[in-house]
Order: structure tokens, then C-alpha cells, then sequence
């Protein structure tokens, strides 16, 4: 998976609120139906480097089932930079689309 | 990249262990939730989150300063690599701190006195102003003379301050016993061109510097001075002294780091030097002159101003008697100014970039010989590296670590050159040429101390490069490092070179420190016109005109000491002059002959000119060439006398012994003339030097009349005399000698004691001192040379000692061999030797002023040298090719 692609995954599972890597990983292979089989450590380079960025931060809480866990939680600048990469991601899905399907732009 | 989180990187790591063991905890407790068994839990959330340590070294990797973390490593290894061969490091190290050490004490030097502005503010706009005078046939630019100054003063546009100086010995008495002290004499200008503050108390004021001014002659003291005879007290203000039987008053003290110019001894007293307007005439030289430019002023500019006024100067000055303005006019004068520092610092810049070249030199041949250590030894880990890169190394890793190995080996050289350096430094300021300027400013500058990690980076970089490039060139496949027997050609090629160009480099040392060699010993053949120089002591005797007024009672007092000098015992003979030999005290006017017709517009060349008593040549070791020297009874009767030099007398007559008997004369007088006889004509003395022609030298006697036209009697009361002793500078002759004087008048003092010996080496000390340093650098390049041939001969020899073998079991013999080996080297040599020539040639040329009546090109210096460093070469291939006619063939056989 490219590295944009994860950590744009990593923040839109954010946007819903603070999370724990536990959480993020499986919602990251949840939301996308399964489709996206990731081994759950890769997501931890990704973490790193977007709180080495700023666009998240961390904090150690406890989860639900009562263990010791660090949270993720997104910057403002995160939650700028996410509506950036999602306008840029659905014009590239578009013009893949329209590369692929040319017909159906035009009705 | 950010070092705050490579700094707390190893915290990180933990954080992030402990997130994944939460992790592995949630998901185990949810697995468990889901029905597994506990060990099948743990064992599905491993395997959900993948390779736990892959995972932290990814993030560990993003939090290094990659090329920090590798080069500490790598310079760790390094470290441990050279403890385990301490043989190989020591050589290394103690190549490239002679190298290094060498270069930066050097550089010490060349930083010190010819790069480091001089220590005054804004030195750069400091210039010493001289002038050319083509019309006068002088070799070098004379100073400036009073109305030139005056001149300038009032109407030049581009010097924020201008004073003239002059520097003499003058006597100081009236504290204790008479004294010399050196003293220097200033306009108002000089100290303040040169912006210089006193320590206490004020320097002069233009009021000081009128002729006219009223109550005692205000001086100024030395710091050292001040603390020898005052010892620092601040009540020196204002007390009084007695300077050459003038009355004085001390008004301030220099500070302690005050430096005048380069005037060797610096000056204990300065006093004002007062120009009276009326009674000034055209003139030329005299003094010396330094000012300040204004800002933005160049030299060119300054040449240009001073160009303007010199017509005023010519029209506003009435000429000496007897000489024209239009003969001074011929003398077609033209500024010269020059930087002050450039003055300063004179002609040893070049021999100082002579040898920093040198020693350079001698750097580039210990990284060659380090560079060849390093191929031998890196040959030697080839199965180590080989291993390294089967196990994954990349080829991109141990080139790293061979430059970081480099650096370390560099930079322990480099440290252990400067502790060389601050040595040698040491040793050089204390027994240092004294003719170097400037010598006491040299030290460990910060900026020397930056040459020299430079110096340590730059060498390490060029042989670790070699070696690391060396190592890429060669693909170190697994199986290939094996066995040596098919050690890569490619890399003997690079030793081979190596090695010829240590020899080529040595030979070019080597031709200059040959060159130096033999201008030393044509020197050495050189007759000055003295002998025995370490016998012959002078010392200077003032009789001051406030304690003897009558000349003739001057002289007959000096004749007096004279005597009683003779009569001390193991005195062979005893004389005085005005001047002595190298010496630097200098007359010069033109002579006229009897019987010749003068252009009155033209003035006759100028000559050098002494006055000189009795003795003086016998003393001295002149030879008389024709003719006979002077007596009293010449003197007695008026001096109408002269000798002259063999060049005088050949210029004027061909013929030596056709001066005797001709009539001459000194310029300045009026008809009907006084004509001197030439009596005698004496051997061409070497005055300035030996780098400088003999100058034409008329000899007066010490007393005559009427000389330049005055009236009565003139004589000489500033005396230099010359005893000619065994004991010369032992302190009991010279005990005897200021007893003599002391016994005629007890209030003169003796002064500038030396021996000729002390005046003829300092004359020779930038000769020695380029001598001892090319050929130190010299027998570095050689001793080097012949390391590098020997290793390079001895490793050819130990590589192919298996061929060695087969040679020798089927029937070579030993002889064969070893001619085979020695051959070799003597090839590496030949070519060196010929490149090295060819750069000889080129390169020599720069040390031309260096040479004394050598070419650069002497053939019998090249011949010699090519023989020293082929027979060297020979000897240094000959030792291992013994050794591999001694191989046993079966031992070597067997070995593998």
C-alpha cells in the first residue's frame, strides 16, 4: 500500500475521534470492507511519522477493555492536511475514472 | 532529520515497545473473547501485528541521523582496528605527524609573519612611503627626506597622517653609569598613523614636534624600558633625564605589546624629531616615512598624489650648494609606496613560500606512502571484506568505513603534528633567524590550529580515497580474496604509481635542498673582504659634542682608547671607522676627479664612503692591492688622502695600480679645491651582504680638513671599533675593552657590542635558515622515498613468493632473482626520478633568489642527487630482493 494511502486512512479513521492503534488498525481493514488486508504493525511506522509531522498527537489512556494504551488523537493541521489529500484523492479517482470509462462523463 | 529526536531515540524505542505490547494485549483479549485458547490468542495477535523488532527498527531507523549513527559505529571499528595492529597505526600516525606537524609549524610561520595584518588598527591602510630614483643608478628605493615630507604634509590629499622616522643609539646618562639606550625618533604623524595609545601619559603633539619649542625635549618610554629602569612606576611621569647631554622629561609609556614597526632591537626611548623649515634643502632619503591612507585610498592612488607634489617639492626647496635644481631634477625621482606591512616584512616572503611549498611537498609524499600502507593492509582484509559482503555488507558500507578509518588515522596524526608543531615552533622562535620579522608574533593562532585540522582532513581524504576507490575498482566477490597468488594487477599499478610519485616529489626536495647546499658552499668561497670574522669584536664608542668640542681632541682621545686597546693582551691589532661591514650604516655621495670635466646638470654616480682610522684593513683582513694604508702622520697632516676600493679603481682607471697618485674630491666644496691622493687601493669589501655586489667604497681618513667644504677640522666622534682577538666576545676582552675606554673618559658608553661573526650570520640567516629546513624536508621526502620503494618491493616479494618458489625448484638462480626484484624498483625509481626532474626543473626556478651564484639548473646539484636517490633506491629494492632469493621452494610450496 503507498504510504499516502495509509496515513490518509489513519487520519479519516481519526476524524471520528481519539483511538488507540488496536482500534485504528482494525477500523482501517473494517471501513474498507476487508478489502485493504494490512499486517497491523505497518501501521506503526505511519503513526510515528504523523505525529513526527504534527498532523496527530498522543496521549496514553486506558482502553475499553481496561489495558494500558496510547491514543491518537488529530492536530488541526492533521484535520487541514486530511481535507487536502481527500479533495486531491477524489480528483485523481475521477480522472482515473474518467480514463477508464470515458463514456459515462458525458451523458 | 532533527537532532532532538536522534537524541532521544532510545526513549522512543521504548514508548513505541510498550504500544505494541498493548497491542498483542488487546488483541489476545478480544481473540479470547472470540472463543480462542490463550496460547492461540497470543499466538493470532503476533501474527495480526507482523515482525515486532522489523517494526521498531523501522521507526528507530526514522528517528537516526543516519550518516551520525554509521560514522560512530564505523569510527568505533575503526578504533578497535587499529589497537589490534598497533605496528601499522604507528607508522601511520607518525608519517602524517611529522607531515602534518611539519606543514602547520611551517604554516605558523607563514601565517605569522607574511599573512597576519600587522599590529596596529586597520593596518591595511598603513603604507611606508619610498621613492625611485632612476636618475641616481641606486638598487633600491631610498626613504624620504625632510622637505619631501614637509611637503607632503602640507599638501598631500590622500594621507590621514603622515611622520617621518629615523631610529639611532643614543646615550643616556644621568642614571647611574652611562647607559646606551636604543632610540627611535618620530615626527608628530608617525604614532598616529600607526593609531597606537600609550600605556600612561600622552604621545607627542604636533607642538612637541616645533622646532622652536621651549623647557626639556619630552620623551617617551618603552614598556620595557620603563619597568628596567623605573620598575613600572607610574611617578617615571615627569622625571627628568638626560639624553645626549639634553634635558628631557618623560611624558608617557608605550603599552607592552607595543611593537614598532620591525626595528630590531625595538626602541627603549622615543624622541621627537624636530624639522627646522629654514635651512632645508633638497634632498633625497634620510628617513623613513609611513602613513595612513584616508579610506578608499589605494596605492596607486597615493602614487598618483605624491606624484603631483613632487614638482611642488622641486620648485619650493632651494638646492644644496654646488648642486643644480636641475641635477636633482635628473635624479628624476618617483614615489614608491608600498603597503607598511610589505615593508616590514621584505624579502623573506619568498623563501617563506619556498618552504611552505616544500613542506607541502613532503605532506603529498607521506599520504602516498600512507595511501600505499593502507592498499597493502586492505589487501590484506580482502577475505574479510569478502566475507562481509556475503553476509550483506553493501560495497557503499566499507568505503565508509575505509575514509572513516582514514579521518581517524588523520586526525590522530594531525593532533600528534600540532603537539610536533608547538614544539618545533618553540624551538624555531628561540633560536630562530633573527632577521625573521616579525618572529615574535608567531604562535598556535587559532587559525594555524584550523590549517591543521585541514591539513589532517585534506591528507586523509586524498590517501583514504585511494584506498576506498581502490577497493570498488576490484570486485571483491566472495571467492576471489582467497588466495593472494592472483592479487589484482590493478591494484600493483596503483602502488607502482604511488610509489613514483614519492620519488618524483623526493627528487625535486631534494634538487632544492641541493641548490641550497651548494649556495651555502659558494658562499662559504665567497672572500668579504674580512677574515676570521669570529675574531674580529666591534663594539660603537659616541664622544658627544657637549662633553669635547674640538675634533682634534676627539680624534686624538679615540687614538688614545685605540692604544690602550692594542695593549691588551692577545689584542693582535685595533682599529675604528665610521661603519663596519653588514652593518647597514650607510654614506654614500658622489667623487670627483682631478682633471675631469663635470656637466654641471649631471651629477657624477654615487659612492659609497667610510671614514676609517689606521689599521683598519689590516684588522679587518682586506688586502691592500696596491698602495699603502693610512697613517697618523696622514691624519695629523690634514688627510688630504684617500683609498678606494678595487671596483673604484678599475671604473675610474682600468688598472688598481693606476688609482695611486690620482687626485679626488667630495662634493660640497668651492675652488680652489681641497684634492685628496688616493694612496692605496684595498680589496672590494662585501658591505650589504653577499646576495649584494660589493658596493664602489671611497675610504676617508678619520680626521681631515675642510671635508665637504667646511671649515677647519672635520672628524668622525661615531665610532666603530674592530679588535682583532682570539678572545673576540668572551666577557673578559670585553671587560678589558670598557676598561680602555673608561680609562680615557669614564662617561662614554660602549655600545653595539658584537663580533663580526654575529653580524656575518645574521646576514646568512634567511640563507641558513632555508638551508636547515629544505634539507630537514629533504631528508624527510628521501627517508620516505625509500620506505615507500622498500614496501612496495617487499610486498611484491611476499605475494609472489609461491612464484618464487617454482622459479627457484626449477633451477632460476637466487642472483637472477634478486637482479629481477631490484630491477624493479630501480624502474619505479628511474620513472620517479624522471618526472621529478622534469618538475625540478620547472619548480627550481622559484627559488632563484635563494641561489648565490648557482643556477637553478646546476647540473653537478641534479647529477649528485639523481645518484643519491638511485643508489638509494637501489638499496631499499636490494633488502627484500634478498629475501626472495632466500625463499625455501618447498616450504613455500607446501604453505598453501
Amino acid at each position: 500500500m503507498p504510504q499516502g494511502t495509509l496515513d490518509m486512512l489513519v487520519l479519516r479513521t481519526l476524524v471520528l475521534g481519539p483511538a488507540h492503534g488496536h482500534t485504528i488498525a482494525h477500523a482501517i481493514e473494517h471501513q474498507s470492507e476487508d478489502v485493504l488486508q494490512i499486517e497491523h504493525g505497518s501501521l506503526y511506522p505511519a503513526l510515528h511519522r504523523l505525529e513526527d509531522r504534527g498532523w496527530i498527537a498522543s496521549f496514553w489512556g486506558t482502553s475499553e477493555n481496561n489495558r494500558k494504551a496510547k491514543y491518537y488523537r488529530l492536530t488541526p493541521i492533521g484535520r487541514k492536511q486530511l481535507a487536502s489529500q481527500t479533495a486531491r484523492w477524489e480528483q485523481v479517482v475521477h480522472a482515473i475514472g474518467r480514463i477508464l470509462n470515458p463514456k459515462t462523463e458525458k451523458p | 532529520m532533527s537532532w532532538r529526536r536522534f537524541l532521544r531515540r532510545a526513549q522512543w524505542d521504548r514508548d513505541r515497545a510498550e504500544e505494541l505490547r498493548s497491542y498483542l494485549e488487546i488483541e489476545t483479549d478480544e481473540n479470547i473473547a472470540r472463543g480462542m485458547s490463550a496460547a492461540e490468542a497470543r499466538r493470532a495477535a503476533h501474527r495480526k501485528l507482523g515482525n515486532i523488532v522489523r517494526i521498531r527498527e523501522e521507526i528507530y531507523q526514522m528517528n537516526t541521523i543516519g550518516l551520525v549513527d554509521s560514522l560512530g559505529r564505523a569510527t568505533r571499528y575503526a578504533l578497535r582496528g587499529m589497537r589490534r595492529r598497533p605496528t601499522f597505526t604507528l607508522a601511520v600516525v607518525l608519517t602524517l605527524a611529522l607531515g602534518i606537524g611539519a606543514n602547520t609549524a611551517i604554516f605558523a610561520v607563514v601565517y605569522g609573519v607574511v599573512i597576519k595584518p600587522l599590529p596596529y588598527p586597520e593596518a591595511d591602510r598603513l603604507v611606508s612611503l619610498r621613492h625611485d630614483a632612476p636618475g641616481l643608478d641606486l638598487t633600491e628605493a631610498i626613504g624620504t627626506s625632510a622637505t619631501m615630507y614637509l611637503t607632503y604634509r602640507d599638501e598631500g590629499r590622500v594621507f590621514e597622517q603622515i611622520g617621518l622616522w629615523t631610529n639611532g643609539g643614543q646615550s643616556v646618562t644621568g642614571l647611574g653609569e652611562p647607559e646606551q639606550a636604543r632610540t627611535l625618533w618620530v615626527t608628530y604623524g608617525t604614532l598616529q598613523a600607526l593609531d597606537v595609545l600609550p600605556l600612561i601619559g600622552r604621545v607627542f603633539t604636533q607642538a612637541d614636534d616645533a622646532p622652536d619649542a621651549q623647557g626639556p625635549e619630552p620623551v617617551i618610554l618603552s614598556y620595557g624600558y620603563w619597568q628596567r629602569r623605573f620598575g613600572g612606576a607610574r611617578s617615571a611621569l615627569g622625571r627628568r633625564l638626560t639624553i645626549d647631554e639634553r634635558p628631557s622629561e618623560v611624558v608617557g609609556v608605550m603599552r607592552a605589546d607595543f611593537r614598532f614597526l620591525n626595528m630590531q632591537p625595538q626602541p627603549d626611548i622615543i624622541l621627537p624629531q624636530r624639522l627646522h623649515r629654514s635651512g632645508q634643502v633638497l634632498s633625497a632619503g634620510g628617513f623613513q616615512c609611513v602613513a595612513r591612507l584616508k579610506p578608499g585610498v589605494t596605492l596607486a592612488d597615493a602614487n598618483a598624489d605624491i606624484r603631483r607634489m613632487l614638482p611642488i617639492w622641486l620648485s619650493a626647496w632651494p638646492p644644496p650648494t654646488q648642486i643644480s635644481r636641475q641635477a636633482i631634477a635628473n635624479w628624476k625621482i618617483a614615489p614608491a609606496v608600498r603597503s607598511l606591512k610589505e615593508d616590514v616584512v621584505g624579502n623573506v616572503v619568498t623563501m617563506l613560500w619556498v618552504l611552505m611549498g616544500t613542506i607541502g611537498l613532503v605532506l603529498l609524499i607521506a599520504c602516498a606512502n600512507v595511501a600505499n600502507l593502507m592498499l597493502v593492509r586492505s589487501d590484506g582484509r580482502r577475505q574479510e571484506f569478502a566475507v562481509r559482503t556475503a553476509l550483506g555488507a553493501g560495497r557503499g558500507q566499507i568505503v565508509k568505513e575505509l575514509l572513516v578509518e582514514s579521518v581517524v588515522l588523520g586526525v590522530c596524526g594531525g593532533a600528534l603534528g600540532v603537539a610536533l608543531a608547538y614544539v618545533g615552533l618553540r624551538l624555531l622562535v628561540e633560536m630562530g633567524p633573527t632577521n625573521l620579522p616579525r618572529l615574535e608574533e608567531i604562535s598556535l593562532d587559532p587559525r594555524v590550529f584550523a590549517f591543521a585540522v585541514v591539513a589532517s582532513l585534506v591528507s586523509s581524504l586524498v590517501f583514504g580515497s585511494i584506498s576506498a576507490l581502490k577497493h570498488t575498482a576490484t570486485p571483491a566477490g566472495p571467492v576471489s580474496g582467497a588466495r593472494g597468488a592472483s592479487l589484482s594487477r590493478e591494484r600493483q599499478r596503483t602502488r607502482n604509481a604511488l610509489v613514483v610519485v614519492q620519488v618524483a616529489l623526493a627528487l625535486v626536495l631534494l634538487v632544492s635542498s641541493g641548490l641550497m647546499i651548494r649556495t651555502f658552499l659558494a658562499l662559504q668561497n665567497v672572500d668579504p673582504g674580512f677574515v676570521t670574522p669570529g675574531n674580529l669584536q666591534t663594539a660603537r664608542v659616541w664622544i658627544p659634542p657637549a662633553q669635547i668640542r674640538e675634533v682634534d681632541r676627539v680624534t686624538r682621545m679615540q687614538h688614545d682608547i685605540l692604544d690602550r686597546i692594542a695593549s691588551i693582551p692577545g689584542v693582535a691589532s685595533a682599529s675604528f671607522a665610521s661603519a663596519i661591514p653588514l652593518e647597514g650604516r650607510i654614506n654614500a655621495n658622489p667623487i670627483f676627479v682631478e682633471g675631469r670635466s663635470y656637466d654641471p646638470g649631471k651629477m657624477p654616480p654615487l659612492q659609497r664612503y667610510k671614514l676609517v682610522a689606521p689599521d683598519y684593513f689590516k684588522t679587518l683582513g682586506a688586502r691592500m692591492i696596491a698602495g699603502r694604508d693610512f697613517t697618523w702622520r696622514d691624519i695629523e697632516q690634514g688627510g688630504k688622502v684617500a683609498v678606494v676600493s678595487e671596483n673604484v679603481a678599475r671604473d675610474l682607471w682600468q688598472e688598481p695600480a693606476a688609482a695611486i697618485g690620482q687626485r679626488i674630491r667630495e662634493p660640497g666644496t668651492n675652488p680652489p679645491y681641497v684634492w685628496r691622493e688616493i694612496i692605496g687601493v684595498v680589496q672590494d669589501v662585501y658591505e650589504d651582504g653577499f646576495y649584494q655586489q660589493p658596493p664602489p667604497t671611497v675610504y676617508w681618513p678619520t680626521m681631515m680638513e675642510r671635508f665637504f667644504g667646511g671649515p677647519g677640522l672635520f672628524g668622525n666622534r661615531a665610532i666603530a671599533l674592530v679588535i682583532r682577538s682570539e678572545q673576540a666576545g668572551n666577557e673578559s676582552l670585553l671587560g678589558e675593552v670598557r676598561q680602555a675606554v673608561w680609562s680615557i673618559n669614564p662617561s662614554l658608553p660602549v655600545f653595539l657590542v658584537r663580533t663580526m661573526k654575529d653580524l656575518y650570520d645574521q646576514s646568512l640567516g634567511t640563507t641558513s635558515f632555508a638551508l636547515v629546513m629544505l634539507a630537514i624536508a629533504g631528508a624527510m621526502a628521501l627517508s620516505l622515498g625509500i620506505i615507500g620503494i622498500y614496501g612496495v618491493i617487499a610486498y611484491v616479494v611476499s605475494h609472489r613468493a609461491r612464484e618464487i618458489g617454482i622459479r627457484l625448484a626449477l633451477g632460476a638462480e637466487p642472483a637472477a632473482l634478486k637482479r629481477m626484484f631490484v630491477r624493479h624498483g630501480l624502474a619505479l625509481s628511474g620513472i620517479g626520478a624522471a618526472a621529478g626532474l622534469v618538475a625540478a626543473v620547472a619548480l627550481t626556478r622559484l627559488m632563484s633568489s635563494l641561489l648565490f651564484e648557482i643556477s637553478p639548473l646546476d647540473p653537478a646539484t641534479y647529477v649528485v642527487v639523481l645518484g643519491i636517490l638511485l643508489t638509494a633506491a637501489a638499496v631499499a629494492s636490494y633488502v627484500p630482493a634478498r629475501r626472495a632469493a632466500a625463499v625455501d621452494p618447498v616450504q613455500t610450496l607446501t604453505m598453501e
